[in-house]
């Protein structure tokens, strides 16, 4: 048996200087040659656990071991099977904590980069030809799904599969829901997003965009006279949390919701070409240290701050982005307060910002989270000269459908009640997934969060 | 996609369209607004509910032409589309008084005022409107206003129609026990200057008062957070909270000052379509 390699092939990226100035994607992707290299790497395990790893239970070494034997085609094929999006997948995925950690070969070398592959597969198809549609929509039963986030697209996709006509109701005008507004183009091209819901859209899948559940529509309305037989709520965590410091209504405060949105859905870097603009000064502070400050903090660089910092009250230890996103935002010149937080945003006579007050912490004993709680140094309080403040501190559910629906349960934080480890919701027929049931998590556990209601949608409805 | 029915100019900056949106026709309640864009690329603008006919599935919305993306909506022609229209968006008004019930508005405000009123007059409320602008030209939907309100005031900056003052000087007279007497309740729709100085004039009388602010929005479902206005010392979400709030609880001047954020962006897009319009011949 060959010796395996024991790195991965690394992934071809656009050079730091370069990328920060413009929205073109950082990660340029395997070519032919590197996917099969690294394909060689799978140990083949009898077991192969990787699968266990991954949400939406791709088979990975089917598709691997095609690459490696040259079948692109049957690669494509095993993964359009299995999940709905693997182009985006392929891209944002943290399988380092996924797929990937599970890999054998990772116990004592690198594991196999399953998601650079599964990108790869996933740009082969695109750029060759799509993985031939066979499904056909022959059961009387319809299925609505409100919002069309990785969630609401993954189950109308394996909906669409099992031969149901399946309608999405998107709130915004354009549908992806947070893979539209939240990740920016230079993760997510929008042309491979328009990709996969086109693909969605030949399996059958109806996209409604402009309409609103709850305000549009009422629910009762969908399962009444619209004579839908079940539907699945995707609506996400897309409600900003703000800090409640002083100073957070300055002009120049953003969340990370309306920033990112104002860039990614209304196209403000275009501005005035776009007529939606942004406010970016010289300094940008983004307040947290997720996927999604990595995301604004480097959107900022890119709209024209010359300088952008992540200041965060715990450290990097601490930090939930990916390790990937946090290497991409240090390579372009962010800079990481650590352990610091902010207590008020200054502004001048006429409202706009220009600075932010912070306080050192330091990391006591953990709290409810498993994480060290940050404490506050007294008499640590300093100001950082700034233009921008994005928070970026986690989003809740929204509570719009909640508000004009009867009988869906909801907890404290405003996340859908579902039962046991189901999708079912408090109302008969009414599955939900995704952010709208966990609270803001990925792209991924939304996806599978999607699957899963699938499949118990097809087996209520067949009941 | 929504097909407009009906084009009327109100003023020469005021225009007041028909548009073809059942859906939100049927579920639309007064107070709502909608959520537009008019081109790819375009910005996303609320824009209030002036009137539904839920049997005709229209909407009545009247745009005053002040930016870029209203210049562009007014240049939209019967039988063309409006790209994207959504809604009804924010929570209905409600009105817990009853008797004698002052709607104010001001400039185009008080188109606002049309399925609001009527409403409220259906329930059994006695109703004013008090139609402001700066001169007779301005003053917007008299015939229309006339028709659905017990009495409608009309008040002109210079005195070419009605009572010669601002709004707020004839709502004074009425608190003051002018016929047709001091009002129980009072909802302002206008600019925000107006609407701050409607608060100012009813607060002394403790008369309850309602205003409807109109700040910057993006999605207008909640997702942005840009259209917050402070209210009682708590962040709302004018979106999904208002759009009408307490008037002697808002905080006006940073709501003055949070619309005003991209004043010299708006100045940039709007000489660049005019640039734009040069260049082909247009203008």
């Amino acid at each position: 048996m060959p010796v395996k390699r024991v790195e991965k092939t690394p992934m071809p990226e656009r050079d730091a200087v370069l990328r920060s100035h413009d929205f073109e994607e950082v990660n340029e992707g395997y070519g032919i040659a590197h996917a099969k290299f690294e394909a060689e790497r799978c140990l083949r395990c009898q077991d192969p656990i990787c699968i266990d790893g991954c949400p939406v239970r791709v088979p990975i070494p089917d598709f691997v071991h095609k690459i490696a034997a040259g079948d692109m085609r049957g690669a494509a094929e095993v993964l359009r099977s299995s999940n709905p999006l693997p182009a985006v997948c392929g891209r944002v995925c943290p399988q380092e904590v996924q797929c990937e950690e599970q890999c054998s070969i990772g116990i004592r070398f690198k594991p196999v980069a399953i998601g650079y592959l599964e990108r790869f597969v996933a740009d082969w198809e695109m750029q060759q030809a799509p993985v031939e549609i066979t499904n056909k929509l022959d059961r009387a039963e319809k299925v609505a799904i409100i919002g069309s986030g990785p969630a609401g697209l993954v189950c109308a996709g394996e909906l669409a599969r099992l031969g149901y006509p399946v309608t999405i109701f998107e709130a915004l005008h354009a549908p992806g829901g947070v893979l539209r507004y939240g990740i920016p183009e230079f993760r997510l091209p929008k042309d491979v997003l328009d990709w996969e819901i086109d693909q969605l859209r030949k399996l059958g899948v109806e996209i409604r965009c402009n309409v609103i559940i709850g305000k549009t529509i009422a629910m009762d309305e969908l399962m009444g006279e619209m004579g839908f037989s079940a539907v699945f709520i995707g609506t996400g965590a897309g409600l900003p949390t703000f800090m409640g410091i002083p100073g957070e209504n300055l002009n120049g405060v953003y969340s990370a919701n309306e920033f990112l949105t104002r860039v990614n859905l209304m196209r403000a870097n275009d501005f005035p070409n776009a007529d939606t603009p942004v406010m970016v000064g010289k300094r940008v502070a983004v307040i947290g240290a997720g996927n999604t400050a990595m995301d604004t903090v480097r959107t900022a660089l890119r709209v024209g701050a010359e300088q952008g910092l992540v200041v965060y009250r715990r450290s990097d230890k601490e930090m939930t982005a990916r390790v990937e996103e946090h290497q991409h935002a240090i390579e372009e010149g962010v800079e990481f307060h650590w352990l610091t937080n902010p207590i008020e945003v200054l502004g001048d006579e006429d409202g706009w910002v220009t600075g932010l007050k912070c306080i050192r912490m330091q990391l006591g004993e953990p709290d409810a989270s498993g994480r060290a709680r940050p404490i506050p140094i007294k008499g640590s309080e300093f100001v950082m000269p700034v233009d921008n403040v994005v928070l970026s501190i986690g989003n809740r559910p929204n509570p719009l459908l909640l508000q004009t629906t009867k009988g869906l349960e909801s907890n404290k934080w405003g996340c859908l009640v579902v039962r046991d480890q189901s999708s079912e919701t408090s109302r008969d027929h009414v599955f939900a997934g995704g952010d709208a049931v966990t609270g803001a998590a990925t792209v991924i556990l939304a996806a599978g969060a999607g699957k899963d209601a699938a499949s118990e949608i097809h087996a209520d409805l067949r009941a | 996609m929504a097909k407009i029915l009906e084009k009327r100019p109100l003023t020469p900056v005021t225009k007041l369209y028909k548009v073809d949106a059942p859906l939100i026709a049927k579920a639309a309640k007064p107070g709502q607004f909608v959520i537009v864009r008019i081109r790819e690329g375009g910005e996303r603008i609320p824009l209030t509910i002036a009137d539904y006919d839920r049997n005709a599935g229209t909407l009545t919305i009247v745009v005053q032409e002040v930016g870029t993306t209203t210049m562009q909506f007014g240049e939209l022609e019967v039988g063309e589309e409006i790209l994207d229209l959504v809604g009804p968006l924010g929570m209905p008004l409600e009105i817990p008084v009853e008797g004698h019930i002052v709607g104010v508005g001001g400039g185009f405000g008080a188109a606002a005022l049309l399925c609001l009123m009527r409403e409220l007059r259906a329930r059994g409320d006695t109703t004013t409107i008090i139609n402001g602008a700066r001169e007779k030209d301005l003053l917007i939907l008299n015939e229309e206003l006339t028709e659905i309100c017990d009495n409608l005031e009309l008040c002109t900056d210079d005195g070419s129609a009605g009572f010669h003052g601002f709004v707020t000087e004839r709502l004074a007279q009425m608190i003051d026990g002018d016929a047709p007497g001091c009002p129980d309740m009072v909802v302002a729709i206008g600019p925000m200057p107006m609407m701050r100085a409607v608060a100012e004039t009813t607060a002394a009388a403790k008369i309850p008062t309602l205003v409807s602010l109109d700040p910057l929005m993006i999605d207008g479902t909640g997702m942005c957070g840009g259209c917050r206005v402070t209210v009682n010392n708590e962040v709302k979400f004018a979106c999904v909270d208002g759009p009408f709030f307490d008037a002697h609880l808002v905080d006006f001047e940073e709501a003055v000052r949070r619309n005003k954020m991209y004043v010299k962006q708006e100045h940039e897009a709007k000489d660049r379509s005019h640039c734009l319009k040069l260049a082909v011949g247009q203008d």
